[in-house]
């Protein structure tokens, strides 16, 4: 039995209880309390199933080390999955449900795993399910799907607020046990801006659990003094509840605080992702503890000797009433003394070491009469879902039991492993320490920063220090040298505290027990509790040729678990360089990555989502196409009308009503979106005759000419109407998507090859508004306005004029993407709505309509102009597109000419421009492909051109398509077939791509 | 992430103002080039393990281009110039000799 003891209990508030569920059983527990430690005083061990043979699990550590303890936590629009019990406080109303268990996490169905076991060795599911090739897809996946995965994805939207926090300091010191404390107050003492971050939400660390005096007192007075003094300076922050996640370039870190998961009730944001800029790192992040591999070591009731002793002190948890304690090092008889000081039994201490003579923690336990077994080992563990007993025997033999001894607890220490992830995130390196058996930060390869200087410095337990007074020397001496590098000085009469020694016995490194395990006893020795990974495991691994400790790791599983193998990791690779009679530090450790533990999706996010995940940009009559049905399209950043929806049309009516009313009356696009760049200075011309494939520099001012842009490479990237506006000035229109790219190609190539060319640019794109007048009766329109004369001999067809239209003062441009007569009036984009109402109103008998951009599509394809990102994808060039005319052959040079000269480019084969037309009038589907005869080399359908676009056009009644064909402008008259993602087989004749007015005479009126 | 110093405007700040963009100074072939030349200039990059010498554009703040000399291992960075030159300055390269001593023959 777990159970609360009547005494101890350092961290709870026992005069509050709290109340919760776990699978919908009502339970008490403290303030102070965690998940885990209510659960425990509640006696409910068992707390999940394994990931792939569903074997039962019970609670193995007290911090964030637990591979097992995962819950799905809260309800509704609060729901947390994997949450660890060990790392989450205890407050009114939790609800908490156990993961990974079908029905009951009593009585799994998957359990039969385990039974299995034999045949579902490392590997398995690559070696099975690899053939037949189809049934994965369909049978064998969809099986796994459903039978893995821990925690639940949440159903519902987030209710709870997030947000990041930017902070800067010269010591950012994670860690808030007394090597942090001891760092911080040192560094702080040279006027150091400090930040500390703790993640628990005590502060102090092991310390006051394990014992030992500071300056002769105990250890909680000085960590006291020292939060207090701290607290008191101005130059320090101390943050606890907030884990130090990761380390990254350049002195980057993210710490991630959890402000109200304790106490949801209040305010404020749940998670605070805090992203520093720390000129040095100080990681005082302790050490974990690790487990021992013997037979049934994941038998719930098996624990951790700290976390037992964690349970005991700073929570009044027995974790058991008589528990036998298996070790390889002195530190575990503190678990032992501390059960004995609260009057629970402990059996038997079985110490794997042989010694010559009894260290002082050795001498303490054998006078509080425990017996003390040295080199014995654990058999095996006796007990299903509960430890019952342990049988014992030798470790240097292969486990013939010499004695049962009941039990209903196991605590273990197979020695502890200095916290390296920080110090490794960012490419600081390992050494193994032979007296510790552990790996621990090499002083001679630390991280390094932008000046090429070593940022990242480890204090106390995180250096490989284990004696309290060590710990402390080493805080003092990192913070010194580290404020020290940063040019601060300490005050001369600052000392570090004087820590208690004590005297222990070295450690015996112990990968395997008893030492010569049988197959039968390693088939249950377990490496990574969530995984399902066991010593057996690692050794087939090995034997089969994953030799390399990162293949062993994914052909395993080890240490791929939610806990990322804080456990694992140093026994696997320990059991992995066994098998392969190698030294530990010759196989070395797999990659640390950040984050240390989870952190949610939340605090990543932050405030970014919803409405301010991204700025919208909106033209200045974006409200009033809002207004008026307007269908949205996104357009880069920007929102587009795709059609303005009248209450009784569908959308797909909308949009041939608007190209209908345009062609026959008068339509009105909101043509702001699209780019407006300003080139201007003595150089000018010459710059776009570089960056337009035609001519620009020889352009009269007052004219506009249409212009192709290709880079380097030889691709299409934009197209526009350009206009000169005097003698070394041009407008450039782009596309909408391309305006902020095409400004920033033209800055690069000022900037970095034609430095010397006298050429501003200027993207005034956002200063201006654009209405195109389209249609019969635009010009009618415009003469209602008044004020400039828009007549043919006027303004003539790529012609523009400034002036005062109907009191606005304004710039027309006459150009046409729509084949009809058309006016673009550009004008300040203050007055964009105002003009906007005003054509509205002279255009009402006129048939003013507005349309949007899939008419534009409609109407430009009628017309067989292309569309950059329909027609173009980044590989087409000119020439594809039948746009002979528009590339200079007067031009000594320009962007791409070269390129397109290239073999692959000037190759007759590649794809050309066609419109195509469907035999029976339906509507091709977008992006299918032509086949022809024969296959390729993977056996599909040889492929001989696309749809690039694809309209029904209600103009002309039938499908209209553009496509890219083989030899294309050669075959005009020919069928050629599309087979579509539905089954059917289209059928399209090959057209010339002006599919109407052919001779221009509507624009040209 | 990173901090840049953009040598044009003084402000040293977060990688995210920035953007990178490749190799240096990579010579633009053109017309009367060889296909081999073009080849070069379009496609082969070096992709240095140590010294390297880069473009960037300091994006969301001046919105100039400069250089960078970057230590593509440690993402040590020696210094930052204009882009408004054909080759790195002199007392960067020097710089860098004392630092990284060999690195001009393994680049």
């Amino acid at each position: 039995m777990s159970t609360r003891l009547a005494t101890g209990g350092r961290l709870l508030n026992k005069s509050k209880t709290v109340s919760f569920r776990f699978n919908g059983k009502s339970m008490t527990g403290f303030e102070g309390d965690t998940l885990a430690s209510a659960l425990l005083a509640n006696d409910q061990m068992l707390v999940g199933r394994s990931f792939k043979y569903h074997r039962p699990r019970g609670v193995v550590a007290a911090g964030p080390e637990e591979p097992n303890g995962l819950v799905n936590l809260g309800r509704d629009g609060r729901v947390e999955p994997n949450a660890r019990v060990t790392t989450t406080e205890l407050f009114e109303d939790l609800q908490a449900e156990s993961q990974n268990h079908w029905p009951s996490l009593d009585f799994d169905v998957g359990a039969i795993n385990q039974h299995l076991a034999r045949f579902l060795p490392a590997g398995f599911y690559y070696k099975m399910f690899i053939h037949p090739r189809p049934l994965w897809k369909h049978v064998y996946e969809p099986i796994i799907r459903h039978s893995a995965g821990l925690g639940k994805a949440p159903k519902q939207r987030d209710e709870d607020t997030y947000e990041h926090f930017y902070a800067f300091c010269d010591v950012l010191v994670v860690g808030g046990g007394v090597a942090g404390l001891e760092a911080a107050r040192t560094a702080a003492l040279t006027g150091a801006r400090v930040i500390v971050m703790e993640q628990y939400a005590h502060w102090g660390g092991r310390t006051p659990v394990d014992g030992g005096e500071i300056n002769g007192a105990p250890a909680q007075d000085w960590i006291d003094a020292t939060l207090a003094e701290l607290g008191g300076m101005d130059n320090v922050t101390l943050r606890n509840r907030t884990m130090g996640a990761g380390v990254y370039d350049h002195g980057y870190v993210l710490g991630y605080e959890r402000l109200t998961d304790h106490a949801p009730e209040k305010a404020g944001p749940r998670h605070r992702l805090w992203r520093v800029r720390a000129r040095h790192v100080i990681t005082a992040t302790g050490a974990l503890e690790r487990p021992l591999s013997f037979a049934g070591n994941d038998i719930p009731g098996v624990m951790l000797a700290a976390s037992i002793r964690d349970y005991v002190v700073n929570w009044g948890v027995s974790t058991g009433d008589r528990t036998v304690v298996v070790t390889n090092n002195d530190d575990a008889y503190l678990t032992a003394i501390a059960l004995k000081h609260a009057g629970l039994d402990v059996p038997a201490i079985l110490d794997a070491r042989v010694l010559p003579e009894d260290s002082d923690l050795m001498a303490q336990a054998k006078a509080l009469g425990i017996r003390v077994l040295m080199g014995h080992a654990v058999s095996s563990v006796k007990g299903a879902k509960r430890v019952t007993g342990v049988s014992i025997c030798s470790q240097a033999g292969e486990g013939s039991v010499l004695e049962e001894i009941s039990c209903d607890a196991v605590a273990m220490s197979g020695g502890w492993s200095p916290v390296v992830h920080l110090w490794s995130h960012c490419g600081g390196k390992l050494r193994w320490d032979t007296a510790n058996a552990c790996f621990s930060p090499h002083p001679d390869h630390p991280p390094t920063g932008a000046d090429g200087a070593q940022f990242v410095t480890t204090a106390g337990t995180a250096t490989g220090m284990f004696q309290l007074d060590d710990v402390l020397n080493d805080a003092f001496a990192a913070a010194d040298g580290v404020t020290r590098a940063l040019g601060m000085k300490l005050p001369r009469d600052a000392t570090p505290p004087k820590g208690e020694r004590r005297e222990d016995a070295p450690l015996a490194p112990v990968w395997l027990m008893p030492q010569g395990a049988s197959v039968k006893l390693r088939e249950k020795a377990w490496l990574d509790y969530q995984n399902d990974v066991k010593v057996s495991d690692v050794r087939l691994a090995a034997q089969e040729g994953f030799v390399s400790v990162e293949h062993a790791k994914r052909y395993t599983t080890l240490g791929m678990a939610t806990d990322q193998g804080k456990l694992s990791n140093i026994n696997g690779l320990a059991v992995l360089a066994g098998a392969l009679g190698e030294d530990i530090p010759a196989v070395g450790t797999t990659t640390f990555r950040p984050p240390y533990h989870p952190i949610s999706m939340g605090a990543i996010a932050g405030e970014a989502r919803g409405d301010v995940f991204q700025p919208l940009r909106r033209s200045p009559m974006h409200d009033w196409h809002e207004g008026n049905g307007a269908q949205w399209e996104p357009v880069g950043h920007w929102r587009r009308p795709y059609a303005y929806k009248r209450a009784d049309e569908s959308t797909h009516d909308a949009v041939m009503r608007e190209v209908t009313n345009t062609r026959e009356k008068l339509g009105m696009l909101d043509a702001s979106t699209l780019g407006k760049i300003v080139v201007k200075g003595p150089d000018a011309g010459r710059f776009l005759d570089m960056l337009y494939t035609n001519m620009m520099s020889t352009l009269k001012p007052g004219k506009c000419r249409y212009g192709l842009m290709c880079n380097d490479n030889g691709f299409l990237i934009d197209d526009g109407v350009v206009a000169r506006i005097d003698d070394d000035t041009w407008l450039c229109h782009t596309t909408t998507g391309g305006a902020d790219t095409i400004h920033a190609h033209m800055e690069e190539w000022l900037q970095t090859e034609w430095w010397d060319w006298q050429v501003y640019v200027a993207n005034v794109t956002e200063q201006y508004a654009q209405i195109a007048v389209v249609g019969p009766n635009a010009r009618a329109a415009l003469e209602r306005l008044g004020g400039m004369d828009v007549s043919k001999d006027a303004l003539g067809f790529m012609e523009w004029a400034d002036g005062t239209l109907g009191g606005f003062n304004v710039r027309i441009y006459r150009i046409s993407f729509s084949g009809e007569l058309s006016y673009e009036i550009a004008v300040d984009a203050s007055h964009g709505q105002a003009l906007w109402d005003a054509l509205l109103a002279v255009g009402a008998d006129l048939g003013a309509m507005p349309y949007g951009t899939e008419a534009l599509h409609i109407l430009r394809a009628e017309k067989g102009f292309i569309m950059i990102g329909d027609e173009t994808d980044g590989t087409v060039i000119p020439q594809d597109l039948g746009l002979h005319w528009a590339l200079s052959k007067k031009k000594e040079d320009y962007m791409g000419k070269r390129a397109q000269q290239r073999a692959h480019m000037a190759d007759p084969d590649r794809w050309k421009l066609v419109g195509l037309e469907t035999v029976d009038g339906t509507v091709l589907p977008d992006g299918a492909y032509a086949v022809g005869e024969g296959t390729n080399d993977n056996g599909q359908r040889t492929m001989i051109g696309r749809v690039t676009s694809s309209y029904h056009s209600p103009t002309l009644d039938k499908g209209i398509a553009m496509g890219l064909v083989l030899h294309g402008p050669d075959r005009m008259g020919e069928t050629l077939d599309f087979p579509g993602t539905d089954g059917k087989t289209y059928q399209a004749k090959i057209v010339d791509p002006v599919f109407y007015d052919k001779e221009g005479t509507k624009q040209n009126v | 992430m990173l901090i840049v110093s953009c040598p044009c405007c003084g402000v040293t700040a977060e990688e995210t103002e920035f953007h990178a963009h490749g190799e240096a100074h990579i010579v633009r072939h053109t017309v009367g080039s060889t296909d081999q030349d073009m080849e070069t200039y379009l496609f082969m990059r070096k992709n240095t393990k140590g010294v390297h010498f880069e473009r960037w554009r300091h994006q969301y703040g001046c919105g100039k281009w400069f250089h960078m000399a970057r230590d593509t291992m440690t993402l040590e960075v020696f210094g930052t110039y204009p882009a408004q030159t054909l080759a790195p300055p002199e007392d960067l390269l020097v710089q860098i000799d004392a630092k990284r001593p060999g690195w001009r023959k393994s680049t």
